[in-house]
């Protein structure tokens, strides 16, 4: 074939290519556009005024279609399909506990997104702003409020690279003082100390005494639920083969995810809950694979969200095995109960 | 200007682009060279652009937790080096067919684009990224083989230079043309993926059109069998470039290790993190080409050893007690410079051990060794950081390099050993 036939044949190819690629961006683009639009049948949404010390109430991420997408929204807790009211401000991940929140949030820059943490007080407002160093995907806050955690995921910068590793950071809220990660703590295994440097935290939550929290560790291809002790900077493992752990209100119990033998790879997760006492483990009556940490509603039910047509709608099932799992509210992720 | 002339010094080339041009001289560097460095800077862009959305893709696209992924991918390393050694061979075979196992290698690659449209839980994910690798495994060497055979000895380095700094260019907008999409979309990681398909298919055009088949002509005295591609090692040249490479490889510790060094004792900010590699890329970018030719004038040998002694310079900053500002982009200029000098000049190296019959295997034995060591050296890294820490673990790492730089100038092969 000629020079002049090869370079037609390829202007040719360019040109049927280019318009693939340019209708597909087009239609995602559309598509993006209709997100902003009202989905008929869909939650009611309004702006209004959101405080995290408003009485009975649930506080989480709008996901919903239309103008309020993304932004924290609330509904009274004992209504929590019914209609709800918008704050403004966006957020991947959230979570709140007396009067103080945690929003994790993406900045979006010329070249590439960041992504930040804000502590925000009763009414929203930014009282400290940090870096989160990769894709946010847990957010604690202490129930005194004074300590904020949470989890991203970093790394796949090399080619088709798919090691991804966690660094989950701690806050005081009152000082703004950061550990910035987890991995600097001591851990003890059996009484000895353990030295990883394959160390990965994630899913922390806080106890009542501003000093004992529970997170996930994972080293050597194993998870741990581990107790760490934020003076002493300790953590110690406690049992084996426990994700997202989520403390009760009486800090008793720990409901966290369970990969289970037998069930397909990508959806491992079954949710139970562990007897600290006792260490007894209680398999949950919810049948899917949850792959969430869960938010205790009171000392009996535990909400958590799962896939749904908008991204994740919650669920929420007995604390005790009981019962069966049942959905709450659509269209929403990141729940915290406050007042 | 340096003009290669080609056809004097290899009569056999599996090359169109020797094809003399009636009394004109000819380009130091060949079209076919260019065409293979456009195929691989277009399928560059596509590749990344699926690597720099991925992992926001499984979280916030489908809410899966990433991490699973990490046990995988050893074994996917593992798979493609071994597939390499197989695509050179295939390569091989029948006289020189490695434009179309270099084509079928980028088709691969290019199917699996659409794939991920319709992949949405992470086993599938992780088979089409498999297959991604594999098409990735399958292509390398032949296509260094056929930039080897299309160039002349003499700019054999410069080359090779050309075609790193051109894939090295595609590597760093793939992520930028993937961002930009989803800026104009919102979530519209199905537009990310189409587009890098049409992109990858236009590499594979590229190179179905551009680059030369050189079908048959190199058939000679040696049939390319899996056993005269082992019995390569049989030559003294070849052997000893592959022992050096496989004991630096050995020393050499991988990208993601020396990043979070970095980060580690200089306490760069966690949001600059991410854009540590492109510090190395902009480094190998701006210096494969007068490295290339840097190799072709004083030594391939000596060029690459001198691109580990950068490593080692690097791994000495990051030892010593200085923490000033500029460390960090001296640490990442050296780190570009050590790829520079070592990637391309390399198989420029070894091209010249290699008969032409033999290239791509010959290549493929090379790489390959190479690749298993880094994983090996990965491995042994990761436990010394455990037991030692990090700074003892690269001064391990430091003296190691030391040891195999010393032994590869004293056993350096003797001069070009044109085939």
């Amino acid at each position: 074939m000629t020079v002049r036939g090869r370079i037609l044949i390829l202007l040719a190819a360019v040109a049927v290519l280019a318009a693939v690629g340019l209708a597909s961006v087009l239609h995602a683009s559309a598509r993006a556009d209709r997100r902003n639009h009202t989905q008929a049948g869909g939650p009611r949404v309004t702006t209004g005024t959101v405080t995290l010390t408003g009485r009975g109430r649930m506080v989480f991420r709008n996901m919903a279609w239309g103008p309020h997408r993304d932004e924290l929204t609330t509904v009274p807790a004992d209504d929590p399909s019914g209609p709800r009211t918008a704050s403004g401000l966006k957020c991947l991940r959230f979570y709140a506990a007396s009067g103080t929140g945690v929003c994790l949030q993406a900045v979006h820059g010329t070249v590439s997104d960041t992504y930040r943490a804000l502590v925000l007080d009763a009414r929203l407002r930014t009282e400290h702003r940090y870096d989160v160093p990769g894709i946010p995907s847990r957010a604690r806050i202490s129930p005194t409020g004074h300590f904020a955690a949470w989890t991203a995921f970093v790394g796949g910068d090399s080619y088709a690279g798919t090691n991804f590793s966690t660094r989950t950071a701690i806050v005081d809220t009152r000082s703004g003082e950061l550990i910035p990660s987890l991995e600097d703590f001591r851990v003890v295994e059996d009484g000895h100390p353990y030295r990883a440097a394959d160390a990965n935290f994630w899913g922390v939550t806080f106890a009542a005494d501003d000093r004992t929290f529970y997170a996930t560790l994972a080293t050597r291809g194993r998870t741990h639920l581990v107790r760490a002790d934020l003076r002493a900077r300790t953590v110690t493992m406690l049992h084996a083969n426990v994700e997202c752990p989520s403390l009760s209100p009486d800090g008793t119990r720990i409901a966290y995810k369970k990969r289970v033998k037998g069930l397909p790879k990508d959806a491992p997760w079954h949710l139970y809950v562990l007897d600290l006492r006792t260490m007894r483990e209680t398999p949950l009556a919810e049948p899917r694979s949850v792959d969430d940490q869960a938010v205790w509603r009171d000392a009996r039910t535990v909400v958590y969200a799962l896939p749904g047509d908008y991204g994740a709608d919650l669920y929420q099932v007995p604390a005790d095995g009981s019962g069966a799992a049942r959905r709450i509210s659509t269209a929403a992720v990141s729940p915290a109960y406050v007042g | 200007m340096y003009v290669a002339d080609s056809r004097a010094s290899t009569p056999a080339s599996a090359d169109g682009a020797v094809r003399p041009l009636a009394g004109r001289r000819r380009a130091a560097i060949a079209p076919t060279v260019l065409a293979l460095g456009t195929v691989s800077l277009v399928t560059d862009v596509s590749s990344e652009m699926v690597t720099a959305v991925l992992p926001l893709y499984l979280v916030s696209g489908l809410g899966l937790s990433p991490l699973g992924f990490g046990l995988l991918d050893g074994i996917y390393n593992g798979f493609s080096a071994v597939v390499r050694l197989v695509g050179g061979h295939l390569a091989d075979r029948g006289g020189g067919r490695h434009k179309w196992v270099a084509g079928f290698g980028y088709g691969v690659s290019a199917v699996c684009k659409p794939l991920l449209l319709v992949a949405h839980s992470l086993t599938p994910i992780g088979l089409v990224l498999a297959a991604d690798r594999t098409g990735k495994g399958l292509r390398t060497a032949p296509r260094d083989a056929l930039i080897s055979l299309s160039s002349t000895t003499e700019s054999r380095g410069r080359a090779f230079g050309v075609h790193r700094a051109m894939d090295t260019a595609g590597a760093l907008l793939g992520p930028l043309v993937a961002f930009l999409i989803l800026r104009a979309t919102v979530d519209g990681y199905d537009a990310v993926f189409t587009v890098s398909f049409c992109v990858a298919a236009l590499g594979v055009l590229v190179l179905v059109l551009f680059v030369p088949g050189g079908r048959g002509e190199a058939v000679a005295d040696e049939r390319p069998t899996l056993r005269g591609a082992v019995g390569l090692l049989r030559r003294r040249g070849l052997r000893r470039i592959a022992v050096c490479a496989l004991l630096l490889g050995l020393a050499t510790v991988s990208d993601s290790f020396v990043y979070l060094l970095l980060q580690r004792r200089l306490g760069v900010p966690d949001r600059w993190f991410a854009l540590l590699p492109l510090g190395t890329a902009a480094s190998f970018l701006l210096l494969a080409m007068p490295l290339g030719w840097l190799a072709d004038r004083v030594g391939r040998w000596a060029v690459f050893v001198a691109g580990h002694g950068a490593l080692l310079v690097a791994y000495a900053l990051l030892l010593t007690a200085w923490r000033g500002s500029p460390l960090p982009y001296v640490v990442l200029a050296l780190h570009g410079a050590f790829y520079a000098a070592t990637d391309g000049v390399l198989m420029a190296a070894a091209s010249d051990g290699v008969p032409k019959a033999l290239r791509s295997s010959g290549l493929a034995l090379v790489q390959t060794g190479q690749a298993l060591a880094r994983f090996a050296c990965s491995l042994l890294f990761g436990a010394a950081w455990t037991v030692w820490g990090d700074r003892a673990a690269l001064a391990g790492a430091a003296t190691a390099l030391v040891v195999c730089v010393v032994f590869s100038v004293v056993v350096r092969p003797k001069g070009a050993v044109p085939a």
